[in-house]
Order: structure tokens, then sequence, then C-alpha cells
């Protein structure tokens, strides 16, 4: 409990340091975390709020199921077949660590302007740091789990539903934390270029504007979701862990 | 190389091979994806023309700086929250969830405080890369030896004298991981900023090629991204692997 009152004086003196960074600021271009607030309570009211909140959430949604999905079974494949796990780990690693925006392009060649380009660009981020968590739990799983599989002549396809995915639960679920905020972001660097809506054209058209109060009442919400998002998936990577 | 880096090897030059392929014969139209052989010639023709070195600076720089700062200022905010216990108990949960925030949304803020141009692009790679590095650095000095403490009281070692040749030797396999990371981040974030809005750079150039229909140019560029970010993080992977190697002796 000691804890949670630290990070609560810590919150406090963020919020400080922001006001203090608004007073600074020369004409108060930085909008104070009052001024913030207030916005983000106006946006609640604004129906085009919701429609760009809406066109964000289908998108991240979708991303999330494809990219967790997608990210378990090919994680789960190559982490069943050692030479399959050590020739593909570097290689994603790499792409891991890629600057993927440079690649955004050839996404909207590929899917062109719409909604689908930004879930595939969000399923990029997300889906290798599942892949590679699941692939290295399986590396790093006790072998007396497989040899007992084998025992009781499991199927590969029965072995990896009775026995792998529940002992690997945990690590998965830590991949799929840091998967998820992944998709989010790349919703949402998606939606800042070449788009017409979402909250991150928002951000961008906000800005063309000058109307910082939006901006960062926008920025502010996101982050807010985000950390819910992952205090969620931290509380049940606790409550699972053995 | 062993018998699993070979076979990485072949696989990389088959998929290549088969986009070449699929692009020469038409199944992925020219308009869509080029065939790789058409972007290193692209590159090639890029680097040889000198039409984008000042991009090229301007993005290395940019990264430079960042990871720098990134690594110094994580270092010393990491050894300050180390040395206060109180304040690491409030930090820490706040440095585990960091990550989840698309910190990237706050870049019009630095724009606000900084301007179009490199300081607000090496901010917002700073914000990116620096968390990695305070991280690191907690888990590093977390793992000195006691037994090693022992030893520099044993030698009447001063402050700074066991700083340098005790603690920081010691720590060095997890702060090269934490320099690894932070550099892999300031790519990121440097590069995305300048892809979102800026008027130079390696991002800008791939984004302004690409509202040109400039194909050729933004696939030689792309190229050439990855290809300096994989060699950039390959050496210093190799050389993290030898220092984690070296802490299991």
């Amino acid at each position: 409990m000691r804890n949670a009152l630290g990070t609560a004086v810590v919150f406090v003196v963020l919020l400080l340091a922001w006001e203090a960074l608004h007073l600074v600021v020369a004409n108060s271009s930085l909008p104070s975390p009052g001024t913030t607030l207030v916005q983000l309570v106006a946006l609640f009211g604004d129906p085009d709020f919701w429609k760009h909140a809406s066109q964000t959430s289908q998108a991240f949604a979708v991303a999330v199921v494809l990219s967790t999905a997608g990210g378990i079974a090919l994680g789960v494949l190559l982490g069943m077949n050692r030479v399959a796990g050590t020739v593909a780990e570097p290689i994603l690693v790499n792409l891991y660590s890629l600057p993927k925006v440079t690649l955004y392009p050839v996404v909207l060649l590929i899917f062109g302007l719409g909604i689908s380009a930004r879930i595939a660009f969000g399923i990029m981020h997300g889906l290798i740091p599942l892949t590679l968590f699941t692939m290295n739990a399986i590396l790093q799983m006790k072998p007396v789990y497989r040899r007992s599989a084998a025992v009781m002549g499991l199927t590969p396809w029965q072995t990896s539903l009775t026995v792998v995915l529940p002992a690997i639960l945990p690590e998965v679920i830590t991949g799929a934390r840091l998967g998820v905020s992944l998709c989010l972001l790349g919703v949402l660097i998606g939606e800042m270029f070449a788009s017409r809506n979402g909250l991150g054209y928002m951000v961008m058209h906000a800005m063309e504007r000058g109307d910082m109060p939006t901006v960062l009442a926008v920025a502010l919400l996101l982050a807010i979701v985000a950390l819910l998002l992952n205090a969620v998936l931290l509380m049940l990577d606790r409550a699972w862990r053995h | 190389m062993t018998r699993e880096g070979w076979i990485r090897l072949l696989v990389i030059a088959a998929a290549v091979g088969a986009l070449e392929i699929a692009c020469r014969t038409g199944w992925i139209p020219m308009t869509v994806v080029l065939p790789p052989s058409a972007m290193a010639t692209s590159l090639w023709d890029i680097l040889v023309s000198g039409t984008h070195w000042n991009d090229i600076l301007v993005s290395l720089r940019s990264v430079v700086a960042a990871a720098v700062i990134a690594v110094v200022l994580g270092f010393l905010v990491g050894a300050v929250i180390h040395a206060a216990p109180v304040v690491r108990g409030a930090v820490e949960p706040l440095l585990a969830s960091y990550y989840a925030v698309p910190t990237f949304m706050f870049y019009p803020v630095f724009i606000i405080l900084f301007g179009v141009g490199p300081g607000a692009i090496i901010a917002i790679a700073v914000l990116l890369a620096i968390v990695s590095m305070i991280s690191a650095t907690l888990v590093g000095l977390d793992r000195i030896p006691t037994v090693l403490g022992k030893t520099a009281r044993i030698m009447r070692l001063g402050p700074v004298e066991r700083a340098l040749e005790i603690s920081l030797p010691a720590a060095m396999p997890y702060l090269f991981t934490g320099i690894k990371l932070s550099v892999a981040y300031a790519f990121i974030g440097v590069i995305a900023s300048e892809f979102i809005l800026s008027g130079a750079g390696m991002g800008y150039a791939i984004a302004y090629a690409y509202n040109n229909f400039n194909n050729r140019e933004m696939y030689g560029l792309m190229l050439l991204i990855v290809l300096v970010v994989t060699v950039v993080n390959t050496a210093l992977d190799t050389v993290d692997r030898r220092l984690q190697a070296r802490l299991r002796r």
C-alpha cells in the first residue's frame, strides 16, 4: 500500500511539473492540466470525437485479435521445432527493432488508404513480440511436459492445446501485454499519416489548427486507456503465474 | 557459422528470391512492390548521385544525439533511483507499464516546445529510449555481487575508485543491454517522427517520395534504412551476447 501511495505522489509531481511547464513556456501555447481536462470533458459531448474514437477502436480491436491469434500460432509452430526456432529468432528480433514506420507506404500500396491498412500496420507491430515470447517460453519449457505428452501418444495438435499452451500461459500474457500496446501504437501512427479518420488523425488535424488542448486531451485519454488495459493484463498475469 | 546460421541465410535468400520472381512475373504488380534487384540499383543510384546524403546525415545525427542523451541521462537517473529506495518503490510500477503508453502521441507537444526540427525529434526519441536504459541500470546495479563490495572495502577503495573499478565493470553486461535497446528505440523514434511531420531526414524523404508516387526512390531509401538498422543492431547484439556469455562464466 505504501507503494501505491508513492506512485500517487509521483503522479502529483508529474502534474505539477506539467503546470510549471505551462507557466514557463512563453505565451502558453502549452495548455495547463486544467484546460486539458475541461477540453477532454467537452470532447465526450462531441459526436465527431466518438466517430473518430470508434474508428480507432475498431481497427485496434481487429488488430489485437488477429495479431494475438497469429502470434500465438506462429510462436507455437516455431517453438515446437527447435531448429526452426533458432533459425527464426534473430530474424524476428531484428524485425522487432526495425523502425516499421518506414514500411508503412508498402502497407498503404498493398491495402489502400482504408481501415485495413491501419489494421495491417497494427498487426505488424503486435505480432512479433507475441511470437517471440511464445516461442522462447516453449523452448525453455520443462522437457518433462513434452515427454509426458509423447508417452501418452498425443498428436502435435493435442500436445499444443492441452500441454504446451497451459504451461506457457504466463509468458503468453506477458507477450500479449507488449503486443497489445504496440498494436495501439501501430494503429495510431497509421492514422497520423495519410488518413482522414481515427484519433491519430484527430490529433494531427487539431495540431494543424493550433488546437493544443484537443491534442493533449486526446493524447492523455489514449495514455490512460493504454495504462488501464496494461493494468488488466498485468492482473491476469499475476493471477495465472504458477 | 553454425548449421542454423546457414539455414537462416538460405531462408532469407529464398524469401528475397521469391519476391524477385513474384515481381518479375507480374504476380505482384510493379506499382505495389519493386523487385529487390530494382530496390538495390535504386539505392546505389541514391548513394552515388548524393541527392539524399543531407537527409541521411540529419537522421544519423539525430539518432546519435538521442541515443547518447538517453544512455547518459538514463544511467544517471537509474543510479539516483537505485540509491533512493523510497523513490524506487514509487517509480518502479510506472517504469513497468511505461511502454504501454503511446508516447508518440505527445510528439505535437514537443513540436510546440522545440519547434519543427531536430529538437522535437530528438526529444521524442529520448522519451522512447530512456526508460529501457533506466531499467537496465537498475537491474545492473542490483546484480553486482555482494562479494565485490566487500573486496572494495578490504582494499580501502574510495567511492569514486569503487564505482569506476568495481561497480561499473560488474554492471556492464546489463548496462550494455540498455544501450542496445536505447539505440534501437532512438532509431524508431527519429525515423517515425521524421515520417509523420518534419522537413528533413530519411523518414521525411520516404514520406515525400510516397506522396509523389516516386516508388523507385522510396524503395531505395527503405532498403537503406533496413540495411543500416540491421547492421547497427546486429553489431550491438554480437557485443551484447559476448558480454552475457562472460556473466555465465
